[in-house]
């Protein structure tokens, strides 16, 4: 019997795992593996390398990317950066975040409570949810394995863009594009924005450019997925509860059938 | 109700005899929880109880997601990462019901292979067949609505293409085309349309479900072994049957608490897996995605439509027979859609009278090439349509046509069917008699494991 439901549920995982299949589209240039430490079923946010995310993104991104659905006070938020309320308001006055207020009909500076500001003058794309809505793995032929087993892929697809430039240029109609080994197609618009020591860590980590690609793919998954840590433990929390009540079940079920199957061997009719 | 004979409900109590005769609610309650119920049901007839709770739970976590959602192409992208960030579990909320659309399509797909297999649709068990189409339907244009309604990349285009079907249909496509839509294009009616109609379709889903429910009560279960219960004495049909309270309530809950383990792994853990990294950008008319395609329920049907181009010789014929009427495009959608019809049809399409395949040698083969088939359509209709794509996904289409059209019509005829056992109580003993073991492992005279 367990037998069978074990066969029953693969049958379910697998018509569930092949629909992996419906990400297979599409497919990008070289993206490498980079190890985060909130991969994995137990894997969690590194707060301090979120904060030196967020320097990387302050003093380099925010020039013309912005983070429009992202609450500046979820700075503060427990299973994130854990900045304290007024480190969040210091954050604010010290880089002097201003956001557009329509009743004002004019810019003012931010409060906690405000999102990131919009920025799209440059018209680089907001930031907000890049980390989920790139895909850094693809494949095999379709098949939705590499995801299964890799992850998706949205800050590894980061970091790569940021550290795969090739060095080479191409003007366009007037416009410049940067040759890059990750984005799709080979040219991208934005000039290569790191380079060794753009940004001083202010806890001392050595600011190599890998260092800071890495940090900011961190920094942006928090962004795309600010609950990441909740949802890891709730997953945890429901597949232990479950799995005890699996286990009742399981027994009271066996219990349960124990005499209407000892009677059917009791009663064995005639061969 | 089912003919079979069994126990009802005998109010007792002056209090129980008062309401029994003003309203039988609890006699009718009774008799729906006690049903009698084939003791040999084997664990691909957990599906339906998954089912229902995947119904509770998808109308749950939907009218909480509804309280926090607005149906506005400026707001509604926002309105759903409002709902990931800043209210209270939302973030929760929002993956269970995106993921709950997965497992109920999982669910139904297993319980439509149960049924395909054990021939649940024959008679006389072909009104539950067709209102359970019916609700696969329903559960089609739920899933597809809702998909719309983040707003996001593939939500845009996803409903362009598939509204855009319509607009094939010769004359009047177009006009149906924007009455769907609202507009000459997806836009802001389109969307206010689709939440109303995705908040409604569920409870029509309810209702058909209580109507399916009823059917297969008053025709009893169908069984591995398509033997009818045997109904000419209370004694037989006890030795055939057990209440469905509690001896499958309890199997049932206990399959469908392992499955959530699974599920709330996949939650927990790689909630976007099913998803489309395209879906995370907001929706763009000026910027179509490099590949559109649909949620993962719906490849194999998206590779059939796909598959009838203008290269196929049928395609060709229909369009000169019709004078132009049927082009390749128009013929794609006929295709999807009677994809369906043959399916639903199928109580009149298979020709033989032994209900189970596990008593059809040859059936047994074409079933199981018919499910590999089904597979090989969802992974052709994720592939972009080009190269040796669309060739794998014609082929597969003809095969989901011959296998309803031709195979089960065929094989009524040329199959030798093998013996099924006389009675329930038979298959019972057969399978737990035998064994040494006191939970009844699989005997050797059982049949494939996977049933």
């Amino acid at each position: 019997m367990l037998r069978k439901l074990a066969i029953s549920t693969i049958a379910a995982a697998t018509l569930t795992l092949s629909s992996g299949m419906a990400i297979a589209a599409g497919g990008g240039g070289h993206v490498t593996d980079y190890t985060f430490p909130f991969e994995g079923p137990f894997g969690r946010f590194d707060q301090a390398q979120l904060q030196r995310g967020l320097q990387v993104y302050t003093q380099v991104c925010a020039a013309c990317h912005g983070l429009q659905y992202v609450p500046i006070r979820t700075l503060s938020d427990e299973g994130g950066l854990g900045y304290s309320e007024e480190e969040v308001r210091a954050y604010i006055d010290q880089n002097f975040i201003e956001v557009y207020d329509a009743e004002l009909q004019d810019w003012r500076p931010a409060t906690p409570n405000d999102n990131f500001p919009v920025n799209d003058g440059a018209g680089a794309p907001d930031l907000s949810l890049m980390a989920k809505g790139r895909a850094g793995f693809h494949g095999p032929y379709g098949l939705g394995l590499n995801q299964l087993f890799r992850g998706i892929g949205g800050p590894e697809y980061i970091a790569s863009v940021l550290t795969h430039y090739t060095g080479e240029e191409l003007e366009q109609y007037g416009a410049f594009l940067y040759g890059n080994e990750t984005f799709e197609g080979g040219w991208i618009a934005m000039a290569p924005p790191l380079y060794e020591g753009a940004v001083e860590y202010s806890d001392g980590t050595p600011a190599t450019e890998e260092q800071m690609a890495v940090d900011v793919a961190a920094f942006l998954t928090w962004t795309a997925e600010p609950h990441l840590m909740a949802r890891k433990q709730m997953g945890f929390t429901a597949i232990i509860i479950l799995g005890i009540l699996s286990v009742l079940l399981y027994l009271t079920n066996k219990r349960l059938w124990a005499p209407v199957k000892s009677r059917a061997k009791g009663e064995q009719p005639a061969e | 109700m089912s003919g079979i004979p069994h126990d009802h409900y005998e109010p007792k109590t002056g209090a129980e005899k008062w309401l029994h005769r003003r309203l039988p609610i609890v006699s009718l309650a009774y008799d729906t929880l006690m049903i009698p119920t084939p003791k040999n049901l084997n664990w691909m007839w957990i599906w339906g109880i998954v089912l229902v709770f995947c119904l509770v739970l998808q109308i749950i976590t939907g009218i909480i997601l509804a309280m926090h959602y607005t149906p506005h192409v400026d707001l509604a992208f926002a309105s759903v990462e409002h709902i990931m960030r800043n209210v209270n579990g939302g973030w929760a909320i929002r993956y269970i019901h995106m993921n709950g659309a997965s497992l109920f399509f999982v669910a139904v797909y297993l319980h439509i292979f149960r049924g395909l297999y054990y021939g649940s649709y024959k008679a006389p068990r072909e009104i539950t067949w067709i209102i359970g189409m019916l609700i696969y339907l329903a559960m089609m244009g739920t899933a597809f609505m809702g998909y719309v309604l983040p707003w996001g990349q593939m939500s845009f285009w996803g409903a362009t293409v598939i509204t855009g079907l319509f607009g094939a249909i010769p004359l009047v496509g177009e006009s149906i085309q924007s009455w769907l839509l609202g507009g000459p294009a997806v836009g802001n009616a389109t969307l206010n349309r689709f939440l109303s109609l995705h908040y409604l379709l569920p409870f029509v889903i309810l209702g058909l479900v209580i109507v399916h429910v009823w059917a297969f009560h008053t025709t009893g279960n169908n069984n591995p072994t398509g033997v009818e219960v045997r109904r000419t004495s209370r004694k037989e049909a006890d030795a055939d049957t057990l209440p469905f309270w509690p001896y499958f309530v309890i199997k049932d809950l206990f399959a469908l608490v392992v499955i959530l383990v699974v599920f709330f792994a996949i939650v927990g853990f790689m909630p976007n897996y099913l998803g489309h990294p395209d879906n995370y950008i907001e929706a763009n008319p000026l910027v179509t995605p490099a590949h559109i395609v649909p949620e993962w329920y719906f490849l194999p049907f998206y590779a059939i439509l796909r598959a009838f181009d203008g290269d196929v010789w049928v395609v060709i014929v229909a369009n000169f027979i019709t004078g132009g009427i049927i082009d390749a495009k128009f013929f794609g959608v006929l295709a999807m859609f009677g994809a369906i019809v043959v399916l639903a049809l199928v109580p009149w399409l298979d020709t033989s009278s032994v209900r189970s395949g596990r008593y059809r040698p040859m059936f047994k083969w074409w079933f199981w090439v018919f499910v590999v088939n089904f597979f090989v359509l969802m992974w052709a209709g994720a592939m972009p349509a080009e190269g040796i794509y669309p060739y794998i996904a014609l082929i597969g289409s003809a095969y989901w046509f011959a296998y309803f059209l031709v195979i089960l019509p065929l094989l009524g005829l040329i199959e030798r069917p093998t013996v099924p056992p006389a009675t329930i109580e038979d298959d019972f003993k057969e399978h737990y008699g035998k064994d040494d073991g006191d939970h009844g492992g699989i005997t050797a005279t059982s049949p494939s494991p996977a049933e």
